[in-house]
């Protein structure tokens, strides 16, 4: 350990920190495969997860099939179906969307922003990714396994999840869906102490709290949120792992199974349901929170103005994480609750919109007067808050009890909870991905390219998800197999359905463009430079780019002012570093 | 839910006692300027591990709050059947706590740098807590030789899990202080056993706490205190 001086104000970390601490690896599998560069894992992590998004694309690719034209692709049974659906949610929710937030951008980002060398714990950071990669290959080894993967649909409602009459459900699908959350869930748990920690404990010199980005603080809270919202998620996963192996009855209730009666009695199913959505809805904010963060930096960055409203900002993603704990029982109105409970919770839900509507306000702040340049993470960002926009307001509609009974189970949720954490997660982590690859790699993404994915994911994405409001208001409903002959179900729907299937191939096509684009960039991508977008936060300011293990060289930076120092008047250029020294004696001893 | 609400409302007062202390309403943007204008904001003075350890025994604290939850939750339904507290629990229970002091004190000769008690007291500790972890199998073995089978009924289920998670948990332990005492043996730096031994008794004091909840829980001391969260939410 290095000899650090200890004051009564706390840790104060030397100028010069000798690299002794960190494991400096020696032959290539230590560097490139178990590497305990955060760096490197956070390539693996996200190579991963981008891996898993084009299978659960794939999958949606399928479903969607079987929805616009139903009965003609006959390979699509109902079994097939809801194995689709069911693998294309838990993969994008869980395996994707927060591997990539936390495990992809937390383990690349923390570290540079906060301007620490690694994480604290690199060997469990290293667990972490392992763990993560064992927790994948568990889930996609459930497709060839006998009976196939689970069809339970992805809040693996019980007792069908583990009846006979469900795909998976009396076969491995359900086991291994279970055993790989669980995997998943433990090495999550040893990244997420990392993320913190190092948060914590590894700042730079300078870098008060406030100093910190805001995509610092979002993956931060967020993944303290993720601690504590995990565990809900693996009691249910052991309980219907008993359930369905040991024969205990937890979950399930007494009930009639193929004309026999079940030697269960008196589980409760609403047990699970109460469990899942303690974790769920958290989840929501575990990958919105990331993104909310992620995005005010990038709006500062390429309008070339500070945020507004810095400490409204923090304050809003604390009171977020905060509140995200108390609502889960509005995904559980019509599960025969408590009536009052839905009074509560349908009054937690509107108040969290409180503080969602005033980070959207000072996103819209940020831009006003702003030097708007339209790059590709740009458009990606101004998307987001649309887009986020546009599935907030309909979260509105079923955080309300009397609205959300009738509009329960219809497409018009899925349109809802698409928008707002599908889509608009997804284009943060686009508009991300542009952002910080020439930092990665040293290239910039082609942009014509990157220009054409964006639009068409951005209009196709409306194009698809839009129709599915209207689809789910004259009672569509959704997880039907085989919509073809209801009479409720007007011809104009199926004209509908056919219409969003044609454009979902074509927006699931248009990624690869992007994923081409990320290839070949890394070769024939024009040479980035160490901060192409001029931009204030530490991890631009390295040495050298790509930055080495230890990031920094001989000397740590130290820290003189807060993230967001965009046109400043009097300085030369329209930013300031963090690490830049204060300019003008007047203004250095401004602190009150 | 009431007691993971609990648990959790707990850990935000925690939370927010230390953002109190950050400035959180300083206007970062009006504060040019280096380090040490800023006391009190930088990163605390205990070692990152030691900080790690307490971000974990929270998150282990929330799993066994989210067990109890349920439990508590599952206990209103009429097919529940208590089972009778086995009379091995109580030594069982002395030997933790025996396990615990021995770690207190390995932890206090540690820091008087008394290298030889604290061996002395590591090994004791070891010892006492895999005497535990033998007492709740052979507890395990007396419930099932009188027919309370793990699926006969949701209180024994309950009762084999959350033991066997809390065993698993004392297991982990185990391995960690098996670890600190090889370095003690081998007369490592002072500075890292006596970390070490300082995050073992951290560990072992909180295992201890959770166990005192479970026991009087699964004894049914408690079941007042359930009836009253349960009441909470129905």
């Amino acid at each position: 350990m290095v000899d650090v001086p200890l004051g009564p104000a706390g840790l104060v970390p030397p100028a010069e920190v000798e690299d002794v601490e960190l494991y400096h690896p020696h032959s290539w599998v230590t560097k490139y495969v178990f590497s305990q560069d955060a760096k490197v894992i956070a390539i693996q992590y996200s190579a991963t997860a981008l891996a898993v998004g084009l299978i659960a694309l794939v999958l949606s690719w399928l479903m969607r099939l079987q929805l616009g034209f139903p009965g003609v692709f006959s390979f699509i049974d109902a079994n097939a179906y809801y194995q689709f659906i069911t693998m294309h949610g838990m993969m994008m929710v869980v395996y994707v969307l927060t591997a990539l937030f936390l495990g992809g951008f937390g383990n690349y980002l923390i570290p540079l922003m906060v301007g620490a060398r690694d994480m604290v714990f690199p060997y469990a950071n290293m667990l972490s990714f392992w763990l993560y990669l064992l927790a994948v290959l568990v889930l996609v080894a459930s497709f060839f396994a006998p009976g196939g993967p689970t069809g339970a649909g992805w809040t693996l409602y019980p007792p069908q999840a583990i009846t006979s009459g469900t795909p998976g459900g009396q076969d491995w699908g359900i086991i291994l869906m279970l055993v790989s959350l669980m995997i998943f869930i433990i090495g999550f748990t040893m990244g997420g102490l990392n993320y913190v920690v190092t948060v914590l404990q590894g700042r730079a010199r300078g870098m008060t709290l406030m100093r910190m980005p805001l995509t610092v603080w979002g993956i931060f809270t967020a993944s303290v949120m993720a601690l504590l919202a995990f565990p809900a998620l693996f009691v249910g996963a052991v309980m219907m792992l008993f359930d369905r192996v040991l024969g205990t009855s937890f979950f399930m209730p007494a009930m009639v199974e193929m004309g026999q009666q079940t030697d269960r009695n008196g589980g409760s199913p609403l047990l699970f349901q109460h469990l899942f959505w303690f974790f769920g809805h958290p989840e929501v904010y575990i990958v919105a929170l990331p993104a909310f963060g992620i995005v005010s930096d990038l709006i500062s960055t390429h309008a070339r103005r500070n945020v507004f409203g810095y400490r409204m900002m923090v304050w809003a993603i604390l009171a977020i994480g905060g509140l995200s704990f108390i609502v889960w029982a509005h995904h559980m109105y019509v599960s025969g609750m408590n009536p009052y409970f839905g009074f509560f919770f349908a009054t937690t839900t509107l108040i969290i919109a409180v503080p969602t509507a005033i980070k959207v306000y000072n996103w819209v702040l940020t831009l006003w007067r702003g030097d708007i340049h339209l790059t590709v993470p740009m458009l990606f960002a101004l998307a987001f808050i649309v887009t986020f926009l546009n599935g907030g307001l309909t979260g509105l509609f079923l955080g309300n009890v009397v609205v959300d009974v009738p509009l329960s189970d219809t497409m018009f949720v899925v349109a809802h909870f698409h928008m707002v954490m599908g889509v608009a997660p997804i284009l943060v982590i686009f508009g991300a991905i542009y952002h910080w690859y020439p930092k990665v790699t040293g290239r910039m993404l082609n942009d014509t390219l990157g220009k054409l994915h964006f639009w068409v994911t951005f209009l196709g994405a409306y194009a698809i998800f839009f129709p599915m409001h209207y689809l789910g208001l004259i009672g569509m409903p959704r997880r039907y197999h085989d919509v073809a002959d209801f009479a409720f179900i007007p011809a104009s729907a199926h004209t509908l359905n056919a219409f969003i299937t044609v454009v979902a191939l074509i927006v699931g096509a248009v990624q690869l463009v992007f994923l081409f684009n990320l290839i070949w960039s890394l070769r024939h991508g024009r040479e980035a430079g160490g901060n192409p977008w001029r931009a204030t936060t530490l991890e631009w300011q390295t040495p050298t780019t790509p930055p080495p293990h230890g990031n920094w060289g001989n000397e740590t930076p130290v820290v003189y002012r807060w993230a967001y120092d965009y046109s400043v008047p009097g300085a030369k250029e329209d930013f300031l570093p963090q690490n830049h020294p204060p300019i003008a004696p007047a203004t250095a001893g401004a602190a009150p | 839910m009431s007691i993971i609400i609990l648990f959790v409302g707990l850990l935000a007062l925690i939370a927010g006692w230390w953002l109190a202390r950050q400035r959180l309403a300083a206007k970062p943007w009006l504060e040019e300027g280096a380090l040490g204008e800023f006391p009190g904001t930088e990163a605390t003075a205990l070692p990152a591990v030691k900080v790690g350890l307490g971000v974990f025994l929270a998150v282990v604290g929330a799993l066994f709050a989210l067990f109890l939850s349920a439990y508590s939750m599952r206990m209103g339904l009429e097919d529940w059947r208590s089972i009778p507290t086995p009379g091995l629990l109580w030594p069982n229970t002395g030997m933790l706590i025996m396990s615990s002091i021995a770690l207190q004190w390995a932890k206090v000769s540690a820091d008087r740098d008394d290298a030889d008690v604290t061996k002395v007291c590591l090994v004791a500790g070891g010892v006492f807590a895999a005497g535990f972890l033998i007492g709740q199998l052979l507890v395990w073995r007396q419930l099932n030789a009188s027919g309370y089978f793990l699926a006969a009924n949701p209180a024994n289920a309950f009762f084999y899990l959350i033991t066997g998670l809390h065993g698993l948990h004392m297991l982990g332990g185990l391995v960690a202080l098996e670890r600190t005492i090889e370095k003690a043996w081998r007369g490592g730096a002072t500075d890292q056993v006596r970390l070490s031994v300082d995050l073992c008794a951290m560990y072992w004091h909180f295992l201890l706490l959770i166990w005192l909840i479970l026991f009087s829980l699964l004894t049914g001391w408690a079941d007042q205190f359930v009836e009253i969260c349960r009441q909470l939410l129905t």
